[in-house]
């Protein structure tokens, strides 16, 4: 029930985390796996370590064992720098909270990865400007976080995750802290880009309307995974 | 909606499960679990019996001397076994009020000693499975189809909603429906 063998064509294999805080098992045998292009809605009780699942998939946490293979690579065998670079280049990422940097204007907040991965800056904001005209929120460009809607906000830090073209898009919440046409508005958004440009989404949500925009649903309870697709 | 008289004859071959009884006993113990709004009328037991009997999934065990019709004592067969698994392993199709079926196969997982865990499972994997057909269907939908679409989602959600709570509720229930 918790073993997932890497499936053929899987972009990011996960198989056997553990991740224990102190007495806490945040994670006891939990296993994952996405195909390029899928979305995958993760979702169980408060504290059953879902977070923690897709810290360690997007290699933020590092597991106490356990394997994680991102397109052939181990990521638990990368050093620190070659991981963050991964980070940088392969994923992107939305929380639930704004995590737009407030002194920056909208348009330059989804140009920032580009930037930090050496882009020029005019050409790093026709970029953002594309992406922001696909979320619907073009118009923010010049307005700074503080100035913008919590929905408004979201589709920017959804512009944001997408700019780089990564291939899978880590969103923990990423509705969470909207209304429901707000935040189904967002999913739809993320899920249309997100299939546009093959990316796959790791999804965790407490929301089933929210999880109903997955191709597929993994239940994690006490730190264990359970795929759901096998539970019919 | 919910077929009372379906599962009338499922609840009682899964009550017979947990060891054979007298079709009053088997009255009594329906009303105590189940029957709180609409207890069982004895008759409905007998021609349910007698429907169970025909069909080979239950047989009588004992017949006490005396009068009236509550002399027979039954046991569930293997084939009867067979039919209750069936049915709980089964989800029930996504529709509104279907909570009464759904707490009734979950205590009888609890007190025939199966996975109650699986079968909420099973049921959340189909309720989610129409909640995604419902979305792809509004999302490339008009609005007269986003707002009919809506509605069976909210109420699925809400159906949902209970199945995790009472998963996160299920050691408490155990020992409530065993006791
Ligand atoms: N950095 C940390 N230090 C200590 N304990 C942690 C840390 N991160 C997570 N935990 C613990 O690990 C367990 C799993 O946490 P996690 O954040 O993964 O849960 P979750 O499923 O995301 O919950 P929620 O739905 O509330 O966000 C919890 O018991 C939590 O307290
Ligand atoms: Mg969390």
């Amino acid at each position: 029930m918790t073993a997932h063998a890497a499936p053929a064509g899987s972009l990011l294999t996960a198989t056997d985390l553990r991740k224990t805080y102190g007495p806490t098992h945040a994670l006891d045998g939990a296993g994952f796996a996405i195909h390029p292009g899928e979305v995958v809605a993760i979702m169980g009780p408060s504290g059953s370590g879902k977070s923690t699942l897709l810290h360690c998939l997007a290699g933020i946490v590092t597991p106490d064992s356990g394997t994680i293979t991102y397109a052939g690579r181990d990521l638990t065998a990368m050093s620190d720098r070659e991981r963050s670079a991964l980070r940088r280049s392969e994923f992107g990422f939305v929380f639930q909270f704004g995590q737009l940097v407030p002194e920056l204007t909208c348009v330059e907040n989804v140009a920032l990865p580009l930037r930090l991965n050496g882009a020029g800056r005019r050409q790093a904001e026709r970029t953002a400007l594309d992406w922001m005209r696909k979320l619907e929120v073009d118009g923010l460009k010049d307005k700074r976080p503080g100035e913008v809607s919590g929905g408004q906000g979201q589709r920017v830090a959804v512009a944001r995750s997408l700019v780089t073209g990564p291939r899978v898009v880590f969103a923990d919440e990423p509705t969470g802290a909207l209304d429901s046409l707000n935040g189904e508005r967002v999913m739809q958004l993320l899920t249309e880009a997100a299939r546009a440009t093959n990316a796959a989404v790791v999804l965790v949500t407490h929301e089933t309307r929210v999880a109903a925009y997955s191709d597929r649903e993994i239940v994690v309870r006490d730190g264990r995974s359970r795929d759901m697709e096998h539970a019919i | 909606m919910y077929s009372r008289a379906m599962s009338i004859g499922h609840t009682l071959l899964a009550l017979l499960e947990t060891g054979p009884r007298h079709g009053y006993d088997l009255k009594r113990a329906f009303d105590d679990k189940f029957g709180h709004d609409r207890p069982l009328a004895y008759g409905q037991v007998y021609s349910t019996m007698s429907r169970l009997l025909k069909n080979g999934l239950v047989e009588v065990e004992g017949i006490e001397p005396g009068d009236g019709p509550d002399r027979k004592r039954y046991a569930i067969t293997d084939a009867g076994i067979t039919d209750v698994a069936a049915w709980l392993a089964q989800p029930e199709k996504p529709e509104p009020y279907l909570q009464s079926t759904l707490y009734t196969k979950v205590v009888l997982a609890l007190l025939t000693g199966r996975s109650a865990q699986d079968l909420l499972d099973t049921q959340r994997a189909e309720h989610l499975r129409l909640m995604r057909i419902l979305t792809t269907r509004k999302r490339k939908g008009d609005l007269a189809d986003q707002l009919v679409c809506d509605h069976a989602l909210f109420h699925l959600e809400a159906d949902l909603r209970w199945l995790e709570l009472t998963a996160a509720r299920l050691d408490q229930l155990a020992q409530e429906v065993r006791r």
